[in-house]
């Protein structure tokens, strides 16, 4: 039986992040999700895993119980997100940034990120705080103190993107260029970015996460359309890997966290959590994602299995 | 090729006479285009007409129905390959195996589990769908008497797993009526798997060593007769199976290729021994093509997610999910409670209220009626403004219920305060925060 073949105009572009001597490179599929009968996928998608500048206040115990001994010391939180759970990549969240909650200065920020960045041998994702206009100047100063870390920052929104671009053009930065679940919008700053400078080989999307039970539909259909129009339709302006912030996303839903006791009928807590963030994970996997940050240790190991049972060979 | 629903409604018998359920001839023939109707609805067709429509007007993928009444699950139906291109239809049906060398005390439990892990969400029930029975000792007594327990234990269709002819003509002597899923027919047994879902009028499962072999037996099942017929590929390593999938559903929807123009049966359980990794083999299936998907146990903490990923991707894109308008009350507020309002779009219900939940403070929270729109696009589109809620806020009786009328609106919807105070002259309006995340902080400093 032949099996009819999608024609495949648009290849997704190769990215590499980080440093010399510690980069990944992502992206340069030529065909949809894991279709590897038709096409290829030169670089399996990786899997960033998230540190917290400072000790996290709200996380569900089952969250947090794998990071207990390092959950104030991001340098020592990283280090083992690393060596103990094979990260690809390292997302520190300056989520103590936000005027909201410690409001630190960017100068703050830019001190644990340089630690964290030293303590480590895998690529720095660098993400701001819920708060658009702090991040402007925090990630503006994380940009430029830290010449020559070749880091990856993000989100960076249509308020933003002029004020980071330009930092990041200068010092040699990847961007997350993050829209509000919308290809129109997604289209729209990755052509001002580049009108500002910012090379191709520098930007991944961000088409912002939803998590299960919480909108993961809507995120999970805008990308699969992003990677219709980059790959059959040569749109140029969306051929970019895309990247899923997907630990603080469902980690924050009130399923995840609900022990047992208080709702019986859905069952074990710590693994309901891990499965919750695993699944979302795969959802992603399937529409798109290259790049997955992501929290539990053991939904890492799941979603990694799956990724290497997807292109088992 | 598929006819257009002008070409259809030309070979209609154009009398309105409302026997399909339709109102007029026309719409039947939009359905009909759609793949949402089966010709067999209209009594009136002439033979000629009906073979001339028949292979246009069913969907690329037929609908096949295990059980019956209310717990028949359809599957199968689809008629794209992406959800953005139309919708999704039918939900893939989650199965739980039981076998007749199992501990019945097992048994038990798992037939305990599936009537009990329900779970209510916007209105909508999710739960698991079908129960598979599987004889693993061959013995055609010990199958007929798992399957006649199952059956009168729970509700929900069944799937009867067995090669032998003689087995399963056991377990569907107790079980016909029902309409289970017979599995499987193979190469080495079709003919006497034919007859035995021909005679007992059951869907019949047809699984192939691979998609060359599994045509050829859909093809000879066809040529028996069967039409309700659902397939198995065969493969069981991840890789391959998926592969299969995306085949089967392009073959069928893109090529019309009818051979395989039916909907899948997966066995996640069958291909790990780990539960865990079991599920997310279990979400590969939901999200890509699979028409049943057969799992080793349920429990809440794997069910659940599975659940949620389901009604996610076959949730309709075309339609706001909306919430039911009204008075919801959160942590046990009294009369001294703080009153929000918010939009009955789900995904800010959800939101708002996990915010409010976790925040710990007792609040009654007012979900408008915005007819599925979030609070920003219900503003624009004129729905969530003042003279729309103000009236609303003085009947739906939260007025009975607290003491200070103070009404808590959206950042968002800053604009509408003004109207609100002119509409609601006995409240007090205030402003919110712009983002759901901020919400535990606000209320916590009330």
């Amino acid at each position: 039986m032949e099996i009819e073949k999608i024609k495949y105009t648009g290849k997704v572009k190769e990215i590499s992040i980080g440093k010399e001597g510690k980069a990944i490179t992502v992206g340069g599929e030529n065909s949809y999700p894991f279709y590897l009968f038709e096409g290829e996928m030169p670089h399996k998608p990786k899997i960033a895993m998230e540190v917290y500048d400072s000790a996290p206040e709200e996380w569900a115990e089952a969250a947090l119980e794998p990071f207990k001994d390092v959950s104030g010391d991001p340098a020592a939180w990283a280090k083992k997100c690393v060596e103990e759970c094979g990260a690809d990549a390292i997302a520190l969240r300056l989520a103590s940034t936000d005027p909201n909650t410690k409001n630190t200065s960017p100068e703050q920020a830019v001190e644990v990120v340089k630690k964290v960045a030293e303590a480590i041998n895998v690529p720095l994702i660098v993400l701001g705080s819920g708060n658009a206009e702090k991040n402007t100047a925090v990630l503006r100063k994380v940009a430029e103190e830290c010449d020559g870390l070749n880091l990856t920052l993000g989100p960076v929104e249509e308020s933003n993107y002029k004020q980071i671009g330009a930092a990041a053009i200068g010092f040699k930065h990847t961007i997350i260029a993050n829209t509000p679940i919308d290809i129109n919008l997604a289209k729209e700053l990755n052509v001002l970015l580049g009108n500002l400078g910012v090379p191709d080989g520098s930007i991944l999307m961000d088409p912002t996460t939803g998590a299960l039970g919480y909108g993961m539909e809507y995120t999970y259909s805008v990308m699969e359309r992003d990677r219709m129009a980059a790959l059959t339709q040569e749109d140029e302006k969306l051929q970019f890997p895309m990247l899923n912030d997907i630990g603080t996303e469902v980690w924050k839903i009130k399923e995840a966290k609900i022990p047992e006791k208080e709702e019986p009928k859905l069952g074990d807590a710590k693994k309901r959590g891990i499965l919750i963030e695993a699944v979302t994970a795969v959802s992603f996997l399937l529409a798109g994602s290259d790049i997955l940050v992501m929290r539990h240790p053991e939904a890492v190991k799941l979603v990694r299995s799956i990724i290497e049972d997807l292109t088992a060979t | 090729m598929a006819l257009t629903g002008i070409e259809i409604y030309k070979k209609l018998p154009k009398t309105n006479c409302k026997e399909c359920g339709v109102p007029t001839c026309m719409a039947f023939a939009m359905k009909l285009a759609a793949g949402q109707a089966e010709l067999s609805a209209c009594p009136h067709v002439s033979e000629e007409a009906r073979a001339e429509l028949d292979e246009a007007s069913a969907p690329p993928i037929r609908s096949v129905t295990i059980g019956k009444g209310d717990r028949g699950l359809k599957v199968g139906g689809e008629i794209v390959m992406f959800r953005h291109e139309k919708t999704f239809y039918n939900p893939p049906g989650l199965a739980v195996l039981v076998t007749d060398e199992m501990d019945s005390a097992e048994v038990d439990r798992r037939l305990k589990s599936f009537k009990e892990l329900e779970y209510d969400r916007v209105g909508l029930l999710l739960r698991a769908d079908l129960v598979a029975c599987k004889s693993t000792s061959g013995d055609a007594g010990k199958f007929e008497a798992l399957v006649k327990k199952v059956q009168s234990e729970v509700e929900g269709g069944l799937i009867l797993i067995s090669e032998d002819a003689g087995v399963m003509e056991a377990g569907l002597k107790v079980s016909a009526d029902n309409n289970p899923l017979i599995y499987a027919a193979t190469s080495d047994n079709a003919d006497a798997f034919a007859k035995l879902a021909k005679d007992n009028t059951c869907p019949l499962a047809a699984r192939g060593k691979d998609l060359n072999e599994l045509v050829e037996l859909t093809q000879k099942l066809t040529g028996a007769g069967l039409k309700d017929i659902v397939i198995d590929s065969g493969a069981r390593g991840l890789r391959q199976a998926f592969q299969d999938q995306i085949v089967i559903r392009r073959k069928a929807i893109q090529s019309k290729f009818q051979p395989l123009g039916f909907p899948t049966i997966t066995f996640p359980c069958e291909m790990t021994d780990d539960p865990m990794k079991e599920t997310l083999i279990a979400s590969t299936f939901i999200a890509k093509y699979g028409g049943i998907i057969v799992l080793s146990d349920l429990n809440g903490h794997s069910l659940f997610p599975l659940l949620l990923e389901r009604m996610n991707i076959f949730t309709d894109p075309q339609r706001p999910m909306a919430t039911t308008a009204g008075i919801y009350e959160i942590n046990n507020p009294d009369e001294n409670s703080p009153v929000l309002i918010t939009s009955n779009f789900s995904l800010t219900y959800f939101i708002v209220s996990g915010e409010i939940d976790s925040s710990r403070v007792p609040t009654w929270l007012l979900v408008f009626d915005t007819e599925g729109l979030s609070v920003l696009t219900g503003w624009a589109a004129g729905k969530f403004v003042g003279d729309a809620i103000g009236p609303w806020v003085k009947k739906c009786g939260i007025t009975d219920k607290v003491k200070r009328l103070k009404l808590i609106i959206p950042g968002v919807a800053a604009a509408i305060s003004g109207e609100l105070e002119e509409e609601l002259p006995d409240w007090e309006i205030s402003i919110g925060p712009r983002e759901a995340a901020h919400l535990g902080a606000f209320l916590k400093q009330l």
